[in-house]
């Protein structure tokens, strides 16, 4: 009954699509069949896979569309970024010992906070520590007075707007609105040099995996499941004694730390952070990746986050006037369309060939007797999602509109026992949603 | 084995990125026949329009997915190979790096424009050394790692021999690594705070003495007393109004006569003068009100080096107080013609602006320059100019002869190649641009005519004043401290080193 973390075949092509990432791509970029820029591209891509992951595990997995990921993600940036500030050393134009934005700002003397960024190993540290203290003091507010649904994404928006206004203040100390760039030096070495971008490289793919392969264990378990119950029903996970806010502030405190380790990541192979990374439109985009790619899948806000990218890099060159309408059709298509995104493609496609084949069947067998418009209306966009949405899995959805909870049990839904009388009617009920998470409505429906 | 759907959607789509990010082709090149991969996957997947799919199914009919995908890809590879033929020795490649989307758009398309037009009038006249210029425009999106990105990729990838970009500082800020360690080439048009002098970048632009310091000096003539500062809150405002309250104070104008507050460190060191509002603020109130108040014993004038929109709260707010610019002159470092096809004029006349160039500059080289400009506004085809209710600026105008004095330092050199090119400029090259002679500085500025305008009701301005051939110096603060306060003149020469 217990599905298994991974297969077989899933840890045959995770395995090789890591090899791929973390020592292919790195050879090939050193014997020269990969350029160095498209290596490094391909670097920053990653670093978007990990905030896409991080959304994901909040709102495809836990039912909290967080608007304030890329919040997080800078704060892991410029954790990361003050280190790498501080080993410019007396690079900068000034040649000074402290960072050009504070000589121009008349300082004299390095601020208290920044001394213990000259240890790699604190702004390590910091990394990890600062988002997760945010994430805990807020979530552990909004959580508590359960806040949840558009107020909690109207929130998280709000959050990440102060903290860009607050960092774009020259007073902060932080660079303003310049940010942090110019960075030269990392453990010694060059930062911009081919060998070190490509160890960079290869700890973000390293990073990635590992994000990967623990929210996958994580969703499977049984933490996993009340994550998704949580999503569901929340009101059940609570009467079944379960502390639902705490579960969510684990959730939100994690993925806040799994962003920000991707924004250490990110400023490191893209050489520059400034308070722009804040504004709510970059945590919108992470949204949109996510979407794009299959929220309520692990692998969906990997491919949204990387094609997304790519696709962006690719038109902002090619079709300077008209990425921006391009993009913006493909995600309408994509949320008209393809409610499970890019992940959710194959389903569609056999589907689609399931009801042909019937429909020649049926057309060979016997004259046809109904226009049930689902059929041939397939190729005509206008009038098929809405209609034809209905037919495959009536079963499903009907018992997942009409009533929430399973008939399948006998035992009362509203009846607080014991944890385990009430896991295996939460089983069922989690079990069917990672294949019907987009037509779940309530996290996002504003 | 429910999983195998997912890993070839996997596979489709980083061969799709792949394919997508290794595209090269300059617009120029691009034919109507490239279709972007995510749309092709976005035009399959509409037709089934399903939506909620039992697992059976995917094993049903498995063939359907792979033949979908592999048609996807195979139709990407064509534009690759576009890409690849676009390289002969027939041009030269010129890239150019601004934002045509986001934020910033509305200001840094028209340098695109004017780009566009020297570009299109160098060919016409054959070229650079017989070579066709070959623009490459990219979108920077008002994205400032985009920014880098997309400079990164002009310079390894379509291998152009120079760079016209960026507006921000902070835009600059973000490339400059990526030119100095390609060593590329950056010209840069847009008046900034200098206190930079990259090897790898030319600054057509307007140094702080080169604006600033020529308008306070004209308020000074006029007899001004007070100074009140104010500005968003970002670099250029910040250290232009440092280096202002340096000069000031040099000029003998006490520190109290200098409005906006400061900041000052620990050992009450001066670190920021003038008031500061973020991007986007609309209540100026307060800030008005307490202008009033300092401007209380008349003689006083209002340095404004406020961004885009938030003029038109500071200006409603300011005229709603009873000032005008016979009580309390405004003089703005930031709005140019071009601003005022989003900012109402009205609201501004009489107010100052400084500048390089003025559209109403009453001299044939620059009527010429303002006609031929419209006439190729009027038919040009490259989609998305805007062509009604256009103006020339000095950004705009310093561009345009960022491109000439390119043209001019690689004739001069012999080649396209970045340091020769530099030399050339370092030793001195003259235009004779719209604007009056500009002549190229071996700190990587220009020497130029600064003007003195009064805005007129239909957003242009009248000159009142012109500063012949300014020599442009990025690095001031510090320089003006002797005659000024002691502690505030301390701080800036150890900034200065």
């Amino acid at each position: 009954m217990k599905e298994k973390t991974f297969s077989r075949t899933h840890l045959l092509i995770l395995g090789l699509l890591s090899i791929l990432l973390i020592v292919v791509l790195p050879v090939a970029n050193a014997h020269g069949y990969i350029s160095n820029f498209q290596l490094n591209t391909w670097g920053k891509y990653l670093c978007y896979a990990m905030l896409a992951i991080s959304v994901d595990l909040l709102w495809g997995y836990t039912g909290l569309l967080s608007l304030g990921q890329a919040m997080f993600f800078t704060l892991g940036g410029y954790m990361f970024g003050m280190h790498l500030m501080l080993m410019i050393g007396r690079l900068g134009s000034y040649q000074s010992d402290l960072p050009d934005f504070m000589v121009f700002s008349g300082l004299t003397t390095l601020p208290s906070f920044w001394q213990p960024f000259y240890s790699f190993s604190f702004s390590m540290l910091m990394v990890v520590l600062l988002p997760a203290l945010v994430a805990l003091a807020f979530g552990f507010l909004a959580f508590r007075a359960r806040i949840k649904g558009v107020y909690f994404s109207i929130l998280t928006q709000a959050l990440t707007y102060s903290a860009a206004l607050l960092f774009f203040r020259n007073e902060l100390m932080m660079g303003g609105d310049n940010g942090f760039t110019g960075f030269r030096r990392l453990f010694g070495a060059e930062i911009r040099s081919p060998e070190v971008q490509r160890w960079l490289f290869v700890a973000t793919g390293i990073a990635l995996v590992a994000t990967y392969v623990f929210c996958r264990w994580l969703t499977r378990s049984k933490f996993g499941l009340i994550q998704q119950a949580v999503r569901d029903i929340e009101a059940r996970v609570l009467f079944s004694g379960y502390s639902a806010a705490a579960f969510k502030l684990f959730v939100f405190v994690l993925s806040a730390v799994i962003a920000s380790i991707g924004g250490a990541l990110y400023v490191a192979q893209v050489g520059s952070i400034n308070p722009n990374a804040m504004t709510p439109d970059k945590s919108l985009e992470a949204v949109v990746w996510c979407a794009v790619g299959g929220r309520g899948t692990l692998v969906g806000p990997i491919i949204g986050a990387v094609s997304v990218n790519a696709a962006k890099s690719w038109a902002t060159q090619a079709y300077p006037d008209l990425w921006l309408i391009m993009l913006g059709a493909i995600f309408v298509l994509v949320v008209l369309f393809m409610p499970r995104g890019l992940v959710g493609l194959p389903a569609q496609f056999a589907w689609a060939g399931r009801r042909i084949n019937a429909f020649i069947q049926e057309r060979r067998g016997r004259r046809p007797n109904s226009d049930d418009d689902g059929n041939d209306g397939g190729d005509d966009d206008s009038g098929g999602p809405g209609t034809s949405r209905q037919p495959p899995d009536p079963p499903t959805e009907a018992s997942a509109m009409s009533d929430p909870v399973p008939a399948d049990p006998p035992g009362d839904p509203a009846n607080p026992h014991a944890r385990g009388q009430t896991e295996p009617p939460l089983t069922p009920a989690a079990q069917p949603q990672p294949r019907r998470t987009s037509a779940d409505p309530d996290p996002s429906t504003p | 084995m429910k999983l195998k759907p997912r890993i070839l959607t996997i596979a489709l789509c980083l061969g799709l990125a792949a394919c997508g990010s290794e595209e090269g082709s300059p617009p120029a090149a691009g034919t109507e026949t490239e279709i972007p991969p995510e749309s092709e996957v976005v035009e399959t997947g509409s037709e089934p329009a399903a939506e909620i799919e039992p697992e059976v199914a995917m094993e049903d009919s498995p063939e359907t997915p792979p033949a979908e995908p592999a048609g996807t890809v195979e139709e990407d590879d064509p534009p690759a190979e576009v890409a690849g033929a676009a390289g002969n020795g027939e041009t030269v490649k010129v890239g150019v790096l601004h934002s045509l989307s986001g934020t910033m758009a509305i200001s840094e398309t028209s340098l695109r424009d004017v780009l566009l037009f020297a570009f299109d009038e160098i060919n016409a006249n054959g070229g650079v050394m017989g070579r066709m210029i070959e623009p490459v425009v990219v979108d920077g999106a008002s994205d400032w790692p985009l920014f880098a990105e997309r400079a990164r990729g002009l310079l390894e990838q379509d291998q152009v021999s120079v760079v016209f970009g960026c507006w921000t500082s902070v835009s600059r800020k973000f490339v400059l690594p990526v030119f100095e360690e390609l060593d590329g080439l950056l010209f840069y048009p847009v008046q900034y705070e200098g206190e930079e002098m990259s090897p790898n970048i030319f600054y057509t632009a307007e140094a702080v003495n080169q604006q600033a310091i020529p308008a306070v000096d004209y308020m000074l003539e006029q007899g001004m007393e007070k100074f009140y500062l104010l500005g968003s809150d970002y670099v250029y405002p910040r250290t232009t109004n440092l280096v202002l309250m340096e000069y000031l104070l040099s000029k003998g104008v006490p520190l109290e006569n200098i409005g906006g507050g400061f900041d000052r460190d620990e050992a009450g060191n001066i670190t920021s003068a003038g008031k500061y509002t973020p991007f986007g603020h609309t209540d100026y109130q307060q800030i008005v009100a307490e202008i009033q108040q300092f401007a209380a014993g008349g003689n006083t004038c209002i340095i404004n080096t406020l961004n885009g929109d938030t003029n038109v709260p500071f200006f409603r707010e300011y005229a709603a107080a009873g000032m005008t610019s016979d009580t309390c002159p405004v003089v703005s470092f930031s709005i140019s013609e071009d601003e005022f096809r989003g900012l109402p004029a009205r609201q501004l006349v009489g107010q100052l602006g400084c500048w390089t160039y003025f559209m109403s500059l009453n001299t044939p080289a620059n009527q010429q320059f303002v006609e031929n400009f419209m006439n190729w506004l009027a038919g040009t085809e490259v989609a998305g100019i805007e062509k009604e209710n256009r103006v020339t600026c000095s950004p705009m105008v310093l561009s345009y002869n960022g491109v000439y004095l390119w043209k001019k330092a690689v004739e001069a050199a012999g080649t396209f190649d970045t340091q020769p090119v530099l030399e050339q400029l370092r030793n001195g090259i003259s235009f004779d641009g719209p604007g009056g002679t500009v002549t190229t500085q071996e700190n990587h500025h220009l020497t130029k005519n600064v003007y003195i305008g009064e805005t007129l009701p239909n957003g242009q301005f009248r000159v009142i004043r012109t500063f012949d051939q300014v020599y442009g110096e990025p690095f001031l603060l510090g320089t003006f401290a002797g005659g000024g306060e002691e502690e505030a003149g301390a701080v800036e020469e150890d900034a200065a080193e």
